[in-house]
C-alpha cells in the first residue's frame, strides 16, 4: 500500500505500527486533587495529601479535566461514553505514592475515532484510534542527586493524563511521525494539549512488530517512552531492523518492552514478559462510575474551535488555496489565524504566497516563530495593501519585508523614508528608456535583427537606471513602443 | 454518677448547669486512669487536649452557645484521623503517624462541641472479630461470666470503642463497621452500636479498610444517644465521591416514633444451624415485642445470605491489598532502612504489618491476580449483587428486618484466635447488610446463661435510619436491659 518495507536478505518485510500517546491535559488542577498542575515548580511544591496518598484520603474527580478529554474524543470523531469507570493499577514504586495509578482500563470515556493523515504527495489516510482514557500521571524518581539515595518529586503525581491508542494501522515511519504531529495539532487547537514533548507533556509508547506482506500480525515490541517524533521515527526503523535480522536468523522475536536510546541509534530491552507486572485492575471504590449527559456533550461540541482538517477545506474553498499551501497554514492555529488576519479582505493567494515565502524565510532566519514575530498580521497586511495599489512594485516589496523585519516599522513609512515608491511618471520613464537604448547600440540592433530575448534585457537595464522603482508595466509598455 | 450519665442525661445537665463540661471530663479521665491498666481499651489517651476542649465547652455553654455535642465526652476509634494526635489503626506501620489533617467525621463533632478523651483500641486496620490483633496488645471486655475471671474478647474490630462505653470511660464513642466492626463489639459489651447506610457518613480522613464497604457510626448506651451522635457525625462530604448529599434527619427524635404499623421481616436464612438455642430464643422474643408493641411480622427470604461470609472475605481483602500498597515506608510512617527500594518494602511491611493483615494482603492480591481475577473477585461482585437485590425486593415487601447480631455471646481471649475461619465466621450475621450498604443497630436485649450481653439486629432500606432507630428504640423500651459489666460498677465506687 505504502510500498515502504525493510529489504531483508530473504526479501521485503512491511511494517506495522501502533501507537500510544500520553498526553498531559491542561487544566489548572490535578485529576483527582486541588494541587496546581503546573509544570516547573520547585519540587514537591504541589503536592496535597490526596497526591501523596495520606491515610484516609480520597480522589475527587475535576470536571475540567473530564471535559478536555471530551474535547478531545470529539476532535478525533471519536464516540463519548456516557458512562466510563475509573479502575486501579496496582504495582509499587517509590514515584506512585498509593501503589496504585487511578485509570480507566475496562470501561474508557472515549471509544473509537479516527485521525486523518497526509502523506507526501497528498495523500490522505485515515488511521484509527482505538480508546483515549484519563489516567494519573505518577511522581519523578531522580537517581542521580546523591550516591545512595533515590530523590522524589511528587509535583507530577496525579496530574491528569490522557492515553491515546491508536489502531496498529500505520505502515511506516513517515506514518507514524504524520500522525503524531496530527494529533498533536487537534490537541493544540482543542486547548486540551500543549504538545510539549521536551517537557513531557506529550510521551509516545510505539508498539512495532514486521510481516512478510499478506501475512497475520507477528510478536510485537513496545518502545517505552520516546519522546519527539523524530526519535519516534527513528526508533521504528531500528526496531524493525532488528526484528528482521531475527527472523531472518531462523530466531524469534519475543514480545517485551524495550527503550529507545537515540545516542546509539538502537532499541535495548527493558523487561520481558515474563517480568511483565500482573497489575491487578479492579474498579476503584473510591470513586462512583462516571457518568456524562449528552446535552453536555452537545455542549462541548458547539463550543469546539474549528479544526484543522475543516479550516484546511474552507481555506482551499474561500481564499482559493491549493491544498498544500492550506495544509501548511492550518498546521498551527496561531498561523492561521495570523494568516486570516493577514487575507481578510485582500488576496488570499497572494497573502499565503507571501506568508509562506519570505515571511517564513524571514522568521527561520531570525529563529523566531509567528508568536515572537516583529512583523504583525496588520504590518504584513499593509505591505500587501502598497503592492496592491502599486505604491512599490514586487521586487521593492521584498526589499521592504526584510527592512520590516529588522525594523518592526510599518511598510508605508519604510518606502516613505527611502524613497521607494514605484515611479509611475511616463515622462520619466520614457527618459530612462531613451537612456538605455543610446547607451546600448549594439544590442538594440540585434534585438532589431530578430532577437527578441534581448526585451528582457532592456527592461532589465530600465529598472537598474530607477533603482528599481520603475513601474513594470509602464516600462514594459514605454519599451514596447520605443523599440 | 457521672458513670450513670446517658449522652443526653449530660447534655441536659450540662445546659442547665448542674454540672460542667470540665467536671464530666474529669470524672471520665479518672475512670479511664482506673479501668484502662485491666482494660487497654485506648492506644492514646489525652487528658490535657479534653480539659481544654472541656473549658472551651464550658464558656460557650456559659455564653449560651454550644453546639448538640458541647462539652459531652466521647472517644474516637484510632482509625480516624485526628490533627495533631498520633492515629495508628492499631499498626506498628503508623506508630509514629500525626495526621496534620482532621476527618470529616471528627471535624463535624468538634464543630459541634465534643471533648476528645482519646483514642481507642482496634483490630489493626480494622481487620478483625476481636480487638486481638492490635499491635498494641488486646482490649478486654469489661464483662465477665459469672463467676469466672477469664478474660473476654470485647468483639471487634471496634472494640476499644465499644468497651469503653461499656465500662463508663465514655459517654458515646466512633466506629468503623466493615463487615460488623460496630454491630458486633455493641452486642458483646452489651451497647448500642449504628452502622449507618453506606454514604451517610463521610470516610474522608478514616484509614481505609476496605472501601466500599467501611462506614463510620456511633457507639452508646442507649439508642437515642447512638442517634444523636449520628446526627453529628452524618452528612454529605465533597471530599468523599461516595459520600451522599441528602438531608441530615432529626434521628433522635425518629426514637420515639413507635413501631405501630410498621411490618418487620424475619429473615428464615438466619436461623443457620449452630446458632445457640438462648440466641435463637432471643430473637423470638426480640419477635413477640415488636408485635405486642404493635408491628407485623413477617416471614421473609433472603437466599443468597449463605453466601455472604465468602462473597465478603473476597470482595473486603481485594480492596484492602489495594489500600494499604500506600504504606511503603517512603512517605510516612514507619520505615525500616535498606540497601535497595525492593528490600524498603518488604522489611518495613514485613515489620509493620501483623499476621492478619498480612494474610488479607495475601488473599486480596491472589483474587486480584491474573487467570484468579474471574473466579473470584468478578464472581464475588456479581454475588454481591444477588445480596443487594434480596435486600431490595425483602425491602418492598417490610420496613426492617430483625435477626440476632451475632452467633454467640463474647468468647475468650485466644479462644477463636487458632482458626481464622472460626473468627470470621463471627461475622456471619452482619456481613450481608455491609455487603448491600444498608443501615443496621444493634441493640442489647438480654443476657445469655453465664450472664453476658446479647444484641438484636435491626436492618432497614437505604438512608431510612429512622425507622432502624425506631425499632431499635422499641426492642430497646420492651427489653429493659439494665445489666452493667462486673468491672463498672466496681469502678467509682
Amino acid at each position: 500500500m505504502s510500498g515502504y518495507v525493510i529489504e531483508g536478505a530473504t526479501g521485503p518485510w512491511e511494517l506495522v505500527i501502533g501507537l500510544e500517546v500520553h498526553a498531559q491535559v491542561v487544566s489548572k488542577a490535578k485529576l483527582f486533587s486541588g494541587a496546581s498542575a503546573e509544570y516547573g515548580a520547585e519540587p514537591n511544591s504541589q503536592v496535597s495529601f490526596v497526591d501523596a496518598a495520606f491515610p484516609g484520603m480520597l480522589p475527587v474527580i475535576n470536571g475540567e479535566c473530564v471535559a478536555q478529554a471530551v474535547r478531545t474524543g470529539l476532535g478525533l470523531n471519536a464516540e463519548i461514553n456516557l458512562v466510563s469507570r475509573f479502575d486501579r493499577k496496582n504495582y509499587f514504586y517509590a514515584d506512585l505514592p498509593a501503589g496504585y495509578q487511578i485509570s480507566q482500563f475496562a470501561h474508557p470515556i472515549v471509544g473509537k475515532g479516527v485521525i486523518e493523515i497526509e502523506l507526501e504527495g497528498g495523500a490522505i489516510r485515515p488511521i484509527g484510534v482505538t480508546r483515549l482514557h484519563l489516567e494519573q500521571d505518577a511522581g519523578k524518581s531522580m537517581h542521580d542527586q546523591h550516591p545512595a539515595l533515590s530523590f522524589i518529586d511528587l509535583n507530577r503525581a496525579g496530574v491528569a493524563l490522557m492515553e491515546i491508542v491508536s489502531e496498529p494501522d500505520m505502515r511506516t515511519p513517515e506514518e507514524a511521525g504524520a500522525y503524531l504531529r496530527k494529533l498533536r495539532t487537534i490537541m493544540r487547537y482543542l486547548g486540551t494539549c500543549d504538545g510539549n514533548m521536551e517537557e513531557g507533556s506529550m510521551r509516545a509508547d510505539v508498539n512495532v512488530s514486521v510481516r512478510r506482506a499478506g501475512e497475520p500480525f507477528r510478536t510485537r515490541c513496545e518502545i517505552k517512552n520516546v519522546n519527539s517524533v523524530r526519535f519516534v521515527m527513528q526508533a521504528i526503523e531500528a526496531e524493525a531492523r532488528r526484528q528482521v535480522e531475527i527472523w531472518e536468523a531462523g530466531g524469534e522475536v519475543q514480545q517485551e518492552t524495550r527503550l529507545y536510546d537515540p545516542g546509539r541509534g538502537e532499541t535495548r530491552s527493558m523487561r520481558s514478559k515474563e517480568d511483565a507486572h500482573d497489575y491487578r485492575y479492579f474498579p476503584d471504590p473510591d470513586l462512583l462510575p462516571l457518568v456524562i449527559e449528552q446535552a453536555w456533550v452537545d455542549e462541548l461540541a458547539a463550543g469546539l474551535p474549528e479544526l484543522p482538517d475543516a479550516k484546511k477545506a474552507r481555506f482551499m474553498s474561500q481564499y482559493g488555496l491549493p491544498a498544500y499551501d492550506a495544509g501548511v497554514l492550518v498546521m498551527e492555529q496561531a498561523t492561521a489565524d495570523f494568516y486570516e488576519a493577514v487575507a481578510r479582505g485582500r488576496d488570499g493567494k497572494i497573502a499565503a504566497n507571501w506568508m509562506l515565502g519570505d515571511f517564513f524565510a524571514g522568521l527561520n532566519r531570525m529563529g523566531r516563530g509567528i508568536a515572537d514575530s516583529p512583523v504583525s498580521a496588520e504590518r504584513l497586511g499593509g505591505l500587501l495593501d502598497l503592492l496592491a495599489d502599486a505604491t512599490i512594485n514586487g521586487r521593492i516589496a521584498k526589499e521592504v519585508m526584510e527592512a520590516m523585519m529588522e525594523t518592526g516599522e510599518e511598510a508605508a513609512a519604510i518606502v516613505e523614508a527611502r524613497g521607494l515608491r514605484q515611479v509611475t511618471d511616463t515622462g520619466a520613464i520614457d527618459g530612462a528608456v531613451d537612456q538605455v537604448l543610446a547607451a546600448n547600440p549594439d544590442k538594440l540592433a540585434e534585438y532589431k535583427g530578430g532577437k527578441d530575448k534581448l526585451f528582457g534585457f532592456f527592461v532589465g537595464q530600465v529598472m537598474k537606471a530607477m533603482g528599481g522603482k520603475g513601474n513594470p508595466a509602464l516600462v514594459n509598455e514605454a519599451l514596447k513602443r520605443k523599440l | 454518677m457521672t458513670l450513670e450519665f446517658t449522652l443526653s442525661g449530660a447534655r441536659d445537665a450540662l445546659r442547665a448547669r448542674r454540672i460542667s463540661s470540665r467536671e464530666l471530663t474529669e470524672a471520665h479521665l479518672a475512670t479511664i486512669a482506673e479501668l484502662e491498666p485491666e482494660l487497654h481499651a485506648f492506644i492514646t489517651v489525652t487528658p490535657e487536649q479534653a480539659l481544654a476542649q472541656a473549658d472551651a465547652a464550658d464558656a460557650a455553654i456559659g455564653r449560651g452557645e454550644g453546639g448538640p455535642l458541647a462539652g459531652l465526652p466521647v472517644a474516637i476509634k484510632d482509625l480516624f484521623c485526628t490533627k495533631g494526635v498520633k492515629t495508628t489503626a492499631a499498626s506498628r506501620i503508623l506508630e509514629p503517624f500525626v495526621p496534620p489533617y482532621e476527618s470529616t467525621v471528627t471535624a463535624n463533632m468538634l464543630r459541634d462541641g465534643a471533648v476528645f478523651l482519646g483514642k481507642t483500641n482496634l483490630d489493626e486496620f480494622a481487620m478483625g472479630s476481636s480487638t486481638t490483633t492490635s499491635a498494641f496488645g488486646p482490649t478486654i471486655n469489661p464483662w465477665q461470666r459469672r463467676g469466672s475471671n477469664t478474660q473476654l474478647v470485647p468483639g471487634g474490630s471496634s472494640g476499644g470503642s465499644a468497651a469503653a462505653v461499656a465500662a463508663g470511660m465514655a459517654l458515646a464513642s466512633t466506629g468503623t463497621d466493615t463487615g460488623g466492626s460496630i454491630r458486633q463489639p455493641a452486642s458483646f459489651c452489651g451497647i448500642v452500636g449504628m452502622k449507618p447506610t453506606y454514604g451517610r457518613c463521610s470516610r474522608w480522613g478514616v484509614v481505609a479498610f476496605a472501601s466500599s464497604l467501611d462506614q463510620p457510626g456511633p457507639f452508646a448506651r442507649t439508642v437515642e444517644d447512638a442517634a444523636i451522635l449520628l446526627g453529628s457525625m452524618a452528612g454529605h462530604d465533597p471530599k468523599d465521591s461516595t459520600s451522599v448529599n441528602r438531608p441530615v434527619p432529626d434521628y433522635a427524635a425518629a426514637c420515639r416514633r413507635g413501631v405501630k404499623g410498621l411490618r418487620i421481616g424475619i429473615p428464615r436464612e438466619y436461623r443457620a444451624d449452630g446458632t445457640p438455642a438462648e440466641i435463637e430464643a432471643l430473637w423470638n422474643q426480640g419477635i413477640a415485642w415488636l408485635r405486642d408493641a404493635g408491628a407485623e411480622i413477617v416471614d421473609v427470604s433472603l437466599p443468597h445470605t449463605k453466601y455472604g461470609l465468602a462473597t465478603y472475605y473476597i470482595v473486603a481483602p481485594a480492596e484492602a491489598s489495594s489500600n494499604l500498597a500506600r504504606y511503603d515506608g517512603v512517605r510516612f510512617g514507619l520505615r525500616v532502612p535498606a540497601n535497595d527500594l525492593t528490600d524498603l518494602y518488604e522489611e518495613t511491611r514485613a515489620a509493620g504489618f501483623g499476621a492478619e493483615v498480612r494474610r488479607r494482603i495475601l488473599i486480596g492480591t491472589y483474587v486480584l491476580s491474573a487467570g484468579y481475577y474471574d473466579a473470584y473477585y468478578l464472581k464475588a461482585q456479581k454475588v454481591r449483587a444477588l445480596i443487594l437485590r434480596d435486600f431490595t425486593d425483602a425491602f418492598e415487601r417490610v420496613d426492617a428486618l430483625l435477626t440476632p447480631t451475632a452467633p454467640s455471646a463474647a468468647f475468650g481471649l485466644g479462644e477463636k484466635s487458632d482458626d481464622p475461619v472460626q473468627m470470621y465466621l463471627n461475622d456471619v450475621f452482619t456481613v450481608p447488610a455491609s455487603m448491600a450498604g444498608v443501615p443496621g443497630i444493634s441493640v442489647p436485649a438480654g443476657l445469655d446463661t453465664d450472664g453476658l450481653p446479647l444484641g438484636l439486629q435491626v436492618l432497614g432500606r437505604h438512608f431510612d435510619e429512622e425507622t432502624v432507630f425506631a425499632v431499635g428504640a422499641a426492642l430497646e423500651a420492651a427489653a429493659g436491659f439494665s445489666a452493667r459489666p462486673g468491672i463498672r460498677m466496681e469502678a467509682g465506687r
